[in-house]
């Protein structure tokens, strides 16, 4: 097992972050954003395979790159991309994955629930997508297995602005059918929305750190008080110990597929509570300007609530795991 | 020898030895078999190996009771500050014998008016013909009851602040004018002593380090000590511990969907600290030090444990309290972890100054002459 970085993944992170230095989370998606990542970096099709146009990285590599996304709070249909990519890759749905490795925006949903069926070739209902009105590519779950279809995409008011989502309905559109959803699929997403967390405290946490270095009260930094410093170590050793978790699932997403199951769900049970505390904390410790809509604290606290429910609640990951370990 | 043979003569090894008449001749073996000092240099009675043979070899211990524990305090802690920080004569002289277990050691830093801040320590060493006088008391001592040497720190310099007035000897616990009482410890047993020094004397080649530069020693030690508390802990089975997530899991009933949530709790919780273990050993063995990280390590391990304690406890309900339960002697021993080698407190401010680099509290201790600044009496 690897829980360290190799060079060239270091290299793939630091690409990664100087590409998004420029990118404001408010401003919403940006086509011509999405093009570039997808020209200069080719991370659309990071995970696809070589033979359909793709990057064919592994999912240590696609780890690495969503930290630095999540990091970034990078609005638009990356992530519903890679989710998308990744239930195509285990349906070994051939034109579908080269149309993503070209730039395609897709996205796959309802991540948790119903409310999609299929009858003769038709889908007919209503769900919640993630980037479902910028998707160009739609994958449905539904009860008879996952279709390719289009229908009519309404966007929502969002709690976390730099994520949009859409509720798309269907009204007996043609869909094109691609098979039973794989276990594996699912514990994949998990591990890479854990990933896209860990960035997301990794920011979060270096935002207060820094702010609790300049920001003064009664002569003196407020970093130099215990009462702020020991919640950042508190913080800083759950960093550590979701950085260790996420490795370790994206090893085993690549190498180890018995040990997959559990890895995905503790990654989702630990980096998804730990994602949204350590932004909740910098969001409060930074005052009353951490409440204000100009600051970015309340986009971080948001958008960690968001990941963590987008799964369906948070008690599913820990259930999955009481079964997994047998209690 | 690849590390797969190297598992599998060492396990043939432990299987044939174990148990042991007594700890000593047992350490001796153990050396002479090549598994004591792995890591350490050949010259001084080492294997010279790598990480790799030593967490190998750590890795097949766990299913072995070895009778180690008198010389913990030697091996993680007295040795490595003597192989940083010892002359060659010193290294020539003490650490083969720490490592064949003929010398045992203990580590004489806190002081009944000195704890977290050990600092600010007031045992003297005054020179003398030939050496040094030492005068003070030392306190939770573990192992000093059995212990022939020990690592002591001692004040020589009043009229410089605290951090610049000491330095680090080895004293002989045998000579005369060393008494050490055993204290009782909240388990009911005596895991630590006291240690009084009256005029006992310390020849100058006992000194570590230079004169007054005896803090900078300690601070070797303290980290060898917390790398060793937490290295290498909640990465298998932990089958001696009653409060883990696999014991638990085996011994309490797991029908009600409450025990169910919080067995996942304990085992969320043992798995992020297994890993972030395993994250630094593979760190240290590509050649990054974890410094100040340790320390995260060891807060995480000492949360975890008292945690553990505490869910082990209340699932097992009253008869966890009856009868010696080793339930309820976990939750006893427990707070051990949040107070020796740091207490939480301490860690939290190292990780807060030393890893996110966050301004220091303000001292009205570290530019004021030992002598004009109060200390408990």
């Amino acid at each position: 097992m690897n829980l360290l970085l190799t060079g060239e993944q270091r290299e793939l992170r630091a690409a990664v972050r100087s590409f998004l230095t420029t990118v404001n989370p408010r401003d919403g998606y940006a086509p011509s954003g999405y093009e570039r990542l997808n020209g200069e970096l080719g991370l659309g099709g990071l995970i696809v395979p070589e033979e359909y146009g793709g990057s064919g990285a592994g999912h240590r590599d696609l780890a690495v790159v969503l930290e630095e996304t999540g990091a970034a709070l990078l609005p638009g249909p990356f992530l519903a991309t890679v989710f998308a990519a990744i239930v195509l890759g285990e349906l070994g749905a051939k034109e579908q994955l080269a149309a993503i490795a070209a730039g395609t925006p897709a996205t796959v949903g309802p991540l948790w629930g119903g409310g999609v069926t299929e009858s003769g070739g038709a889908l007919t209902g209503e769900a919640l997508f993630v980037n479902g009105a910028e998707a160009e590519l739609v994958l449905v779950r539904t009860p008879q297995g996952v279709f390719a279809c289009r229908g009519t995409a309404s966007p929502v008011e969002t709690l976390d602005i730099t994520r949009s989502q859409a509720r798309i309905r269907f009204d007996g559109e043609p869909a094109l059918a691609l098979g039973e959803l794989p276990a594996r699929a699912s514990d994949l997403i998990a591990v890479a929305l854990a990933a896209e967390q860990l960035g997301v405290l990794r920011a979060a946490l270096a935002a207060i750190v820094e702010y609790a270095k300049v920001r003064v009260a009664f002569g003196r930094q407020i970093g130099s008080y215990q009462g702020v410093k020991h919640k950042l170590a508190d913080l800083h050793c759950a960093l550590e110990q979701a950085e260790s978790i996420v490795r370790y699932a994206a090893w085993t997403a690549d190498e180890d597929p018995e040990e997959l199951p559990k890895a995905a769900a503790l990654a989702q049970a630990y980096v998804g509570r730990a994602c949204f505390q350590a932004a909740k904390e910098s969001l409060l410790l930074h005052g009353g300007i951490g409440f204000t809509w100009e600051h970015d604290a309340h986009l971080y606290y948001k958008r960690a609530k968001s990941d963590e429910v987008l799964l369906g609640p948070p008690r599913i990951h820990r259930a999955k795991l009481a079964d997994l370990l047998e209690l | 020898m690849d590390l797969a043979e190297y598992r599998s003569a060492a396990r043939a090894w432990l299987a044939e030895n174990l148990p042991a008449s007594d700890p000593k001749t047992f350490m001796a073996a153990l050396h002479d078999a090549g598994y004591s000092g792995i890591t350490w240099p050949a010259e001084w009675g080492g294997q010279g190996l790598t990480q790799a043979e030593e967490r190998a070899f750590a890795a097949v211990a766990r299913d072995f009771s070895l009778p180690t524990y008198v010389f913990s305090i030697g091996l993680g802690m007295c040795g490595p500050t003597l192989l940083d920080r010892g002359t060659p004569a010193q290294k020539e002289r003490y650490v083969r014998r720490l490592l064949r277990g003929e010398e045992i050691w203990c580590q004489l830093f806190s002081e009944p008016g000195a704890g977290s801040d050990v600092a600010g320590l007031q045992a003297k060493a005054e020179r003398v013909e030939g050496g040094w006088l030492v005068n003070g008391q030392k306190v939770w001592t573990s192992v000093a009851q059995h212990a022939d040497l020990g690592l002591l720190l001692t004040r020589t310099n009043v009229d410089v602040p605290k951090h610049k007035g000491l330095t680090m000897f080895v004293v002989d616990m045998h000579a005369p004018g060393v008494t050490v009482r055993p204290l009782r410890d909240m388990t009911g047993r005596s895991n630590f002593n006291e240690i009084f020094f009256d005029d006992v004397h310390i020849p100058d080649e006992n000194r570590i380090g230079d004169v007054d530069d005896g803090w900078s020693v300690a601070v070797t030690t303290l980290l060898h000590e917390r790398l060793s508390i937490s290295s290498g802990v909640g990465m298998s089975g932990q089958r001696d511990d009653p409060s883990s997530f696999e014991a638990l899991s085996a011994s309490v009933d797991t029908g009600d969907p409450v025990v169910r949530d919080q067995l996942v709790e304990l085992y969320v919780r043992s798995r992020a600290l297994a890993l972030f273990n395993q994250r630094l050993a593979q760190e240290t063995k590509a050649g990054i030090f974890p410094g100040a990280r340790g320390s995260a390590a060891k807060l995480l391990l000492a949360e975890l444990t008292s945690f553990g304690a505490d869910l082990g406890v209340s699932l097992a309900g009253p008869e966890a309290v009856a009868d010696g339960h080793p339930l309820g002697a976990a939750l006893a021993l427990a707070p051990a972890l949040s107070l020796g080698g740091g207490t939480n407190e301490i860690m939290r401010n190292i990780i807060g100054d030393r890893v996110l680099n966050l301004p220091p509290e303000p001292r009205v201790d570290k530019n004021v002459p030992f002598k004009d600044l109060k200390v408990n009496s």
